[in-house]
């Protein structure tokens, strides 16, 4: 019952330190928005937060699919091609085939995720290395864009089709809707159902998920496929954005989405993951590129800084979560 | 070589009071030996006796907490193997570990490469050198010769090879014939009479009686991190060394109940696979069946086949008089087959989640609440589960990593309670645990054999065994060496002499 200064010190920092490991990614965004904010007052309006919302909706798709493929001790490199490709199979068709816009996205979803089932076989079946498999993948996938669109842009005059990216419902537009609903429904699939739990089990330990009846074959097919779809979503967004469809898109999207992961708490080594932090993670790349843009800084210095951010930012995870 | 005669004379290795604490553990307590030059000297005791932890202590790979080591008559202490070969002493591990693509030469003067300038591999000379080694073992393979093209054997064989060729005085045995066939080991004898003859002392661990009668000089025997003492093997009785390994009385700690034994659950008839044959056993309703035999002797092996961890080759399992096959867990989970591995942290629980989402793993197809979790019916399973095997934890939220041994033993058993197993088969369930939990597990068996649960215990641990078993069958060499009735215990035709003799291959 000794009532001792040091031991009541004791647990509050305790307290403190369990606080920032468990949301200490959360402060980090708070302290910078509020940095960006004072330096420059236009970055607090309500458009510029929809503007960074919409805009990091891509990066959201893909980071969201390559965290699962983290989380079960993997990676998905492919998601930049797929975007690619994609694009070119929605420009191909809706262009030159005169195809209607559900169709089309239709068709270049059903790729997208069957390119993620064949990775997610080739991880699962014969015990390939994911990094390999997507590494090489990528360059098929990027090929067969380059295939398709036969290397020149094909621009895409379809306003509908434009529209996917500028249409507003209400305040919002369209992004920032699908952004919404992903998240929910990837919340859900996470955290929520037996897949989410078989994903952490298998990412963490998995022989112990095998030996607790877990197919090891079906969790990783559904993470892949999975991804594929959601890089198939954010090559749909994107190419409405620039209205025109390109092989030579999505080049190294995967580093932003994998930091957003990593920033998020993704653990690399498989079986540790929220939803919530990717959130996060998102808008603080979101939130660098957005902010320096603002105040003016060049896009080498962003780069670098993102670099930077990501370093400490794990740093003071580390820290924070050091027993 | 004939020069490693030191001041006493008498031993190349002595060791004295050699004492070695692995956590609360104490692994050794006080143990001497004393190695005569030229001498094959063995080693004898149960699993977990401190064979291996006394040859680490000698090759430098743990360090003693108490104690000396004496080498030709000089103070001993090396820090790892390597500077334990430069010292004169080699271990031959039982589980080898080439590296597949060196060549035989190159695998010999691994870390003493001959070189042109200390700079440039001279692979000519180094050939040249390993050619003439090996002509002397007579060694049917050229130097070049890649490790991954040789037989176990012929790995071992070089192994030996070069700790001779690195002039070492003492080669330590580790289960050297576990992976020979009868030639193969009666070329290795031979070899071993020859180091004998050019005065290397060889200490030879083995659990195969007829080989320590037929090779070694002297034996030590040691039990429970002790050291019993030594004989020479003339004039000394199979029965006299296994009385020395087992010593202790059997005092009956055990909380085995007796509960109304039913119909035959599941039964299993000459099941075959890897490291093992011809199994063939019943287990009924509310019986513990308890299963004794040396670690390798394929106890865990036929569990995990049964359990759909490895391929059954040839074989029937019929669980409620149906046939059944079970070619992977989840089949086995669903019949209602569960298994407590004996290797927690590799197949029991991934330790960075929690405990709840642990304990829920294995059933969570049937904790649904349409497409989504039943996390409130989850919850009370885990909190009742807790209860039920006093779980000590602060929250069910909280990762398996933050628990001791025995609750994380504690969670996976919860895990396959929640699949409601007609048969729990338990691999080794209190190993690393403290004693407070393993009574804690032993009174819960006894529950679950009171509900009618078949259960199927493996353990090395012999008054475990004995104490808790209605029936225990015994593994020798993959097969099963006979079978021990609890009356058979109780009224004293039966001990821990007549099983350990079974488990050694004797009847």
């Amino acid at each position: 019952m000794a009532k001792n200064g040091e031991k009541v010190l004791g647990i509050e920092k305790d307290k403190f330190r369990a606080f920032m490991g468990k949301y200490g990614i959360s402060v980090i965004l708070f302290f910078m928005m509020i940095i960006i904010g004072i330096v420059e007052p236009a970055f607090r309006s309500a458009n510029n937060m929809i503007n960074v919302a919409t805009q990091v909706s891509i990066n959201a798709m893909i980071a969201f699919g390559v965290c699962l493929a983290l989380t079960t001790e993997g990676i998905d490199l492919s998601v930049g091609a797929q975007l690619a490709l994609v694009s070119c199979i929605l420009g191909h068709t809706i262009v030159n085939l005169g195809w209607g816009i559900p169709a089309a996205i239709i068709v270049a979803l059903a790729v997208s995720t069957a390119w993620g089932v064949l990775n997610g076989y080739m991880i699962a079946k014969f015990d390939m290395f994911p990094f390999v498999v997507t590494l090489s993948t990528q360059l098929i996938i990027r090929g067969l864009a380059q295939v398709i669109s036969g290397g020149k842009a094909i621009p895409i005059t379809n306003d509908a089709f434009k529209k996917i990216y500028s249409m507003k419902i209400g305040p919002l537009p369209f992004p920032i809707l699908v952004l919404i609903l992903v998240t929910v429904v990837m919340y859900i699939l996470l955290h929520w159902t037996k897949l989410g739990r078989y994903i952490f089990a298998v990412g963490d330990n998995v022989n112990a998920a095998i030996a607790s009846g877990v197919s090891v074959m079906q969790t990783k097919l559904a993470v892949y496929a999975l991804s594929g779809f959601l890089a198939g979503v954010a090559g749909i967004i994107f190419t409405a954005k620039t209205g025109s469809a390109q092989s030579n898109i999505g080049v190294g999207y995967e580093t932003d989405a994998i930091a957003a992961c990593v920033l998020g708490g993704t653990s690399f080594s498989g079986g540790i993951a929220t939803i919530p932090g990717v959130v996060i993670g998102i808008f603080i790349i979101g939130f660098i590129y957005n902010g320096m843009n603002m105040i003016g800084i060049d896009s080498y210095y962003q780069s670098m800084t993102k670099g930077a951010v990501i370093i400490l930012a794990i740093l003071f995870d580390k820290i924070m979560n050091k027993k | 070589m004939a020069e490693t005669k030191n001041k006493k004379g008498e031993y190349v290795l002595e060791c004295h009071g050699i004492s070695k604490a692995f956590g609360g553990t104490q692994a050794l307590k006080d143990v001497d030996l004393f190695v005569r030059p030229g001498e094959v000297h063995a080693l004898l005791g149960e699993n977990g006796a401190g064979k291996s932890t006394l040859m680490k202590c000698i090759i430098g790979l743990h360090k003693q907490d108490e104690g000396t080591i004496e080498f030709e008559g000089k103070p001993y202490s090396v820090k790892g193997p390597v500077e334990a070969l430069k010292a004169g002493i080699s271990m031959i591990h039982q589980e080898l570990n080439p590296e597949p693509h060196l060549s035989i030469a190159e695998t010999i003067f691994l870390k003493r490469e001959n070189t042109k300038g200390g700079i440039f591999l001279d692979k000519k000379a180094q050939n040249e050198r390993a050619e003439a080694i090996l002509k002397q073992f007579g060694f049917p393979h050229s130097a070049k010769t890649l490790m991954q093209d040789l037989t176990l054997a012929q790995m071992q064989m070089v192994e030996i090879i070069k700790a001779v060729s690195c002039d070492s005085r003492l080669i330590i045995m580790d289960e050297p014939t576990s992976s020979l066939d009868s030639e193969e080991t009666e070329h290795l004898f031979r070899t071993i009479r020859e180091l004998k003859a050019k005065g290397v002392a060889i200490i030879y661990i083995s659990h195969r009686m007829e080989e320590i009668f037929e090779i070694c000089d002297h034996v030590s025997i040691f039990r429970d991190g002790t050291y019993v003492g030594e004989r020479s093997m003339e004039g000394v009785t199979r029965d006299e060394l296994i009385s020395m390994m087992v010593g202790r009385k059997v005092e009956n700690v055990f909380p085995k109940t007796d509960c109304e034994i039913g119909d035959v659950v599941f039964k299993v008839e000459g099941l075959t696979g890897k490291g093992f044959e011809n199994i063939s056993f019943e287990v009924r309703k509310g019986e513990i069946l308890g299963i004794s035999g040396l670690v390798g002797s394929g106890r865990s092996e036929t569990m995990r086949a049964i359990f759909g961890m490895d391929p059954i080759k040839s074989g029937k399992m019929y669980l409620d008089g149906k046939e059944i096959t079970i070619k992977k867990p989840s089949q086995a989970i669903k019949a209602g087959i569960c298994m407590v591995n004996e290797d927690r942290k590799s197949f029991g629980l991934a330790l960075h989640r929690s405990i709840r989402e642990n304990m829920a793993l294995a059933t969570l197809p049937t904790a649904q609440k349409g497409l989504l979790l039943d996390k409130k019916k989850e919850e009370t399973n885990c909190v009742e589960m807790g209860k039920l095997l006093s779980l000590k934890a602060a929250s069910i939220e909280h990762e398996a990593l933050s628990l001791s041994g025995g609750n994380q033993q504690k969670v996976v058993i919860a895990k396959w309670l929640l699949a409601n197993p007609k048969v729990l088969i338990l691999d080794e369930p209190t190993r690393g645990v403290d004693v407070g939990a393993k009574s804690e597990i032993h009174n819960l068996m006894c529950e679950f054999a009171a509900k009618g649960m078949a259960v199927i215990m493996i353990s090395s641990e012999l008054p475990e065994v004995m104490g808790m078993s209605d029936r225990i069958l015994v593994y020798h060499e993959g097969k099963i060496n006979g079978e021990v009735q609890r009356s058979e215990i109780l009224n004293g035709n039966e001990n821990q002499e007549t099983i350990l003799e079974r488990a050694f291959g004797g009847k």
